[in-house]
């Protein structure tokens, strides 16, 4: 399903260890909250899956839940990856939404 | 009867003058900036456009706060506000259209005193204008932005990145009109006088108690450089606002009554911080505590 959320990614590399920052514009709703106007709670919306791909292999996977804050910020380490290898970010959330953003390793 | 004549005329020569022996914009500005040059020795000049981080004893507030520099959330906003900006209007014309330069490199001038209409113009009023003009069918143009969270967010976002694009330009604002000067004194005014319950002026905590903790987490920035960080991004809030909707909050923490965003007043208030804290390079938008 498409989304309208925003994914970014931004790496860095330093001795040999990549440092890989994802920022995500998600609601990331628990379900408890309760909307001010309306008196109702709030449906739960929440990234479920995020996986690393780097030139087409999985190195990375992680399950988020509730606890993860709004706009997630997603952070790993990757030893060993060379600089112009490809870096795929993708992530699927309990409403069926996902998105994937590319980006080449400098 | 002469003798009132006389009286009223000295009253008069009084009045005349009343207004020239107060300090023009420039002492005020040398005075305020010496302030704070003497409160805090070791902050260098441009600094201070980095907010309170950089105040002595605020090392732990600057640590988190270059940590999440590295990639700050306002980046979101800020890619809405570049799309809004970048989509042409109806007549294809776009944002950049309005603006001399294509909006680059000019906000460093903003708030400006503009003398066709006799009112201080900030940059979201420019913005606001220039989609009116163009009969574009954005939300901000007729919602209530005090109240609505939704356009005001999305205004604050355009205006970000139209502050964006004059980020590293040095403040310079032209007090040199009488309507000008009138507005400064204005916010002038306001800047220092108390209000509220609490019985706060702006000036006491960010002058007197600048670099201190306001009931023991809020740390207090200095008035040097305080707008040109805006619009900015607070991690308490966690997305993008304008500087009016920080007046607002501002003004409720001292238990006072906050103005109507866009008002005058706060656009005078903001004429006068801005025109404090000239000479320093614009950071907006920013991350704030």
């Amino acid at each position: 399903m498409a989304t309208d959320k925003q994914t970014k990614i931004r790496t860095k590399t330093q001795d040999g260890v990549t440092d890989v920052l994802v920022l995500v514009s998600h609601p990331m709703e628990t379900g408890l909250r309760v909307d001010p106007k309306t008196k109702e709670k709030v449906p739960p919306h929440f990234i479920q899956k995020m996986s690393f791909f780097l030139d087409g292999k999985e190195v990375a996977s992680s399950d988020l839940g509730t606890a993860v804050a709004k706009d997630p910020l997603i952070g790993i380490k990757l030893k060993g990856a060379k600089p112009g290898a490809k870096l795929k970010v993708t992530w699927s959330d309990n409403k069926g939404e996902s998105a994937s953003e590319e980006t080449t390793i400098s | 009867m002469k003798k009132i004549f006389l009286f009223m005329a000295v009253l008069g020569v009084f009045a005349a003058t009343s207004p020239a022996a107060m300090a023009d914009p420039a002492t005020d500005l040398k005075n305020f900036q010496a302030y704070f040059k003497k409160k805090f020795p070791t902050v260098p000049f441009d600094e201070y456009a980095n907010g309170f981080y950089v105040l002595p004893g605020m090392g732990t507030y600057r640590e988190q706060w270059m940590l999440y520099n590295e990639f700050p959330p306002l980046e979101l906003g800020l890619a809405i506000g570049k799309k809004i900006w970048e989509t042409p209007f109806k007549n294809g014309k776009t944002f950049a259209s309005c603006f001399k330069n294509g909006g680059k490199n000019i906000a460093q001038g903003y708030p400006y005193w503009d003398d066709a209409t006799q009112k201080i113009r900030t940059a979201e009023m420019d913005l606001m204008d220039c989609a009116r003009k163009n009969e574009a069918n954005l939300s901000f143009l007729t919602a209530d932005l005090g109240k609505d969270q939704g356009p005001r967010v999305q205004l604050a976002e355009l205006t970000a990145y139209f502050y964006s694009l004059s980020q590293g330009q040095r403040i310079k604002i032209d007090v040199s009109s009488p309507g000008a000067i009138k507005a400064y004194e204005e916010g002038k005014k306001y800047w220092w006088q108390r209000r509220g319950q609490l019985n706060f002026a702006c000036a006491n905590c960010h002058m007197d108690l600048a670099g201190k903790n306001f009931g023991g987490n809020q740390p207090l920035s200095a008035a040097l450089g305080h707008t040109t960080a805006w619009p900015a991004q607070r991690l308490e809030w966690g997305r993008i606002e304008t500087i009016h909707f920080r007046y607002m909050t501002c003004n409720s923490q001292i238990r006072a009554k906050s103005q109507k965003h866009g008002s005058e007043i706060y656009n005078d208030l903001q004429f006068y911080e801005t025109y404090m804290s000239s000479g320093l390079p614009l950071t907006a938008p920013a991350m704030r505590n």
